[in-house]
Formats: C-alpha cells, structure tokens, sequence
C-alpha cells in the first residue's frame, strides 16, 4: 500500500528543497511586512524622542544600543515627564526582562556561541522570537517538521536584519524631522506615549491576562505620584508585579510565560 | 549631561539582559517564580505607564485633553486597529480637544 507519509517515502533533495522554498518566501514576506510596520512605529518613537527633550544622537543611540520598542518608550517617557534619567534607565530595564527570558527559550534554536553571540543577542526582542516560533510553525504546518529548525533561524534572522536596519533609518528621520514640528502638546503627542504604552500591553491583557494586576499597578502609581518624585510611581509599580507574582495566587493569570 | 548616563545605563542594561539570555542555563526558566514575576514585569509597568502618563504631570494630579486622547486610543486597540493607527489617533483627538478648549 503506497503512502505519502514522509518517514515511509524518502524523498531526494530536490524534494527538500522544493518543500523549503515556499516556507523561506512566506517568512521572507512576513519579515519585512514587520520591519516595514515597525519602521513606521520607529519614525513616531523618533519624533517623541526629540520633543520629549532628548537630542537626536541620543535618540539615534536608544534605538541602536537598547533595540527595544517597549524600553525605549519607557526611558523617554519617564524623562519627558520629568523623571530622573536613571529612573527611566531603570524602567526600560526592567521593561526589557522579558528579552532575556526570550533569549533563554532561543538559546537551543539560535546555538550562537563565540564571536557570533553578542551580535546576535542584539537581535533578541519581541518581534524576531515571535517569528522564530512562527518559523517552525510553518515548517510543521507544511507537513516537513524537519525543517522547523531551519525555518525558525530563517524566521529570525530575516526579521531581526529587517527590523534593525529600518527601526534605526525610522528613528533618524523621525528625531531629524521633528525639529521641524510644533510644540508635541499642539500636536497631542503627549497623548501618543500613553496611548503606544495602552497598545502594548493590551496584548498581554486579553485571554485571562493579569486584569487585576495590572489594575492594582496603575492605582498604586498614580496613588504614589504626589509623594515621591517623578519615575518612581512606576518603579513602585514593578515591585507590585514581583510580590504578586512572588505568592503563589491566581491573580497573576492563567499563561504566565507568553 | 545626566540624560547621556540614562540613555547609556539603560541602553547597556538592556543589552546585558539580552546576551544574558543567550547565555545562562536554560533551567533559569524551571523556576515557576521567575515565570511569574517576568511575565508580570512588563504587565505592571505598562499598566503605571499609561496611568501616570495620561493624569499626572510633574508628579501632580493633571485632568485634561489627553485622557480623551488615550479614551479614543483605548477604543481603537479594543477594536486591534494597527499600532500607528492607534498613536495617531490619540494624538489627533488630544490636539483637537486643545483646539477647542485652549489650556486642556
């Protein structure tokens, strides 16, 4: 009885590679589909940056050196409220925790020792782990999940090169055109930082997401302002987040690793 | 001056989490407690970000034209519209709000 189960049918490496070239064109799409979007996003971080009273070689460097959408965010908007720098440092810190638990779960796919390690930990972040898992996903979909492996490093590598290289153009030609702009509170830019915040965690609120948390945080910040000085409330807040999730208890959601 | 140290502080404790990840054992993630609090660090810092920015300003109390701003962007996420779709909406109903009612 004939079967076109793969492990009963080995097929030559034509086959392979007619299997693998479909997949490689869906990510390559996908990849610049993301670093397009995320360009976009980095123009108005660009912009903010500036007319939240950071320089354009400051801005130019967050987005190099720190390479992280959420931290970013959270470093100009502590200071463009008139925290303490070191307080919006710490902030995009431990916004940027999760990178080194993504970083965890791609250590085995990536296998990046030696020279190749520090550069390609720069590439660590939200968007290139969501497509290393979506990589392999693929590959299993296609019925070929020999090639998960490979499609998950294809996944990430063309979303990271994509997303670096325009996350950095966006960023210059939003911190350079802004000098151009009127005041950020004419345009409601204000608004924009609170709003861009609201977009990112809406995602980790949905499906039995830590509602309650999240709530119990933005009171105790807000409760906190007028007390102690600016950027603090935040961090207050994070300290709310490590006793919560310290105990064991059921206000921290169902999926806790997402 | 001091803005530089902030920018090169967070910008190189970032990147220390990052190459971090890469490196340290992956049993790291065994323990359910760093599950939890990692999974809720962005959640509650997010969270007090948004509050804090939308009805404080310079650690006062500030009731004005940017909760209208952040209202409608919480509408358009609610409704999963794309990310700049969302900041530009913000903005624009905040800038209107402005223009109606100077000094909101």
């Amino acid at each position: 009885m004939p079967s076109d189960d793969a492990s009963s049918d080995p097929r030559p490496p034509s086959a392979a590679l007619a299997a693998w070239s479909p997949i490689r064109t869906r990510l390559r799409r996908d990849a610049f589909g993301i670093a397009l979007a995320t360009g976009a996003y980095a123009v108005s971080f660009g912009a903010i940056s500036v007319a939240s009273g950071l320089d354009v070689w400051q801005t130019v460097a967050l987005s190099a050196v720190m390479f992280s959408g959420g931290s970013q965010f959270g470093l100009v908007g502590v200071v463009a409220g008139g925290g303490a720098p070191l307080a919006g440092a710490l902030t995009a810190v431990l916004l940027g925790v999760r990178n080194g638990l993504y970083g965890l779960r791609m250590a085995p796919l990536l296998r990046a020792g030696g020279w190749r390690r520090p550069a390609v930990a720069q590439l660590v972040i939200d968007e290139t782990t969501a497509m290393a898992l979506a990589g392999q996903q693929e590959a299993v979909d296609a019925g070929r999940p020999e090639l998960a492996d490979r499609a998950g490093r294809f996944g990430f590598f063309a979303t990271g090169i994509a997303l670096f290289t325009l996350w950095n153009l966006g960023t210059l030609i939003g911190a350079l055109g802004a000098e151009w702009l009127p005041a950020p509170t004419v345009l409601g830019l204000d608004a924009a930082v609170p709003a861009a915040f609201l977009a990112l965690l809406a995602p980790r609120l949905r499906h039995g997401g830590p509602v309650v948390v999240a709530l119990l945080a933005a009171a105790v910040a807000v409760a906190a302002s007028p007390f102690v000085p600016v950027g603090i409330p935040v961090l207050l807040a994070a300290l709310v987040g490590v006793v919560v999730g310290w105990v064991p208890n059921r206000l921290a959601g169902q999926d806790a690793l997402r | 001056m001091t803005l530089w140290i902030g920018v090169l502080v967070g910008s190189i404790g970032c990147y220390l989490l990052k190459l971090a990840g890469l490196s340290l054992p992956a049993s790291v993630l065994a323990n359910v407690r760093v599950q939890r609090i990692a999974a809720l660090l962005p959640v509650v810092l997010l969270a007090a970000l948004v509050a804090v920015q939308t009805i404080t300003d310079g650690g006062r109390l500030v009731f004005d034209a940017r909760i209208a701003g952040v209202a409608v962007a919480g509408f358009a996420v609610w409704r999963r519209w794309p990310f700049l779709v969302v900041l530009v909406l913000a903005a624009a109903t905040t800038a209107l709000v402005r223009l109606v009612w100077p000094g909101s």
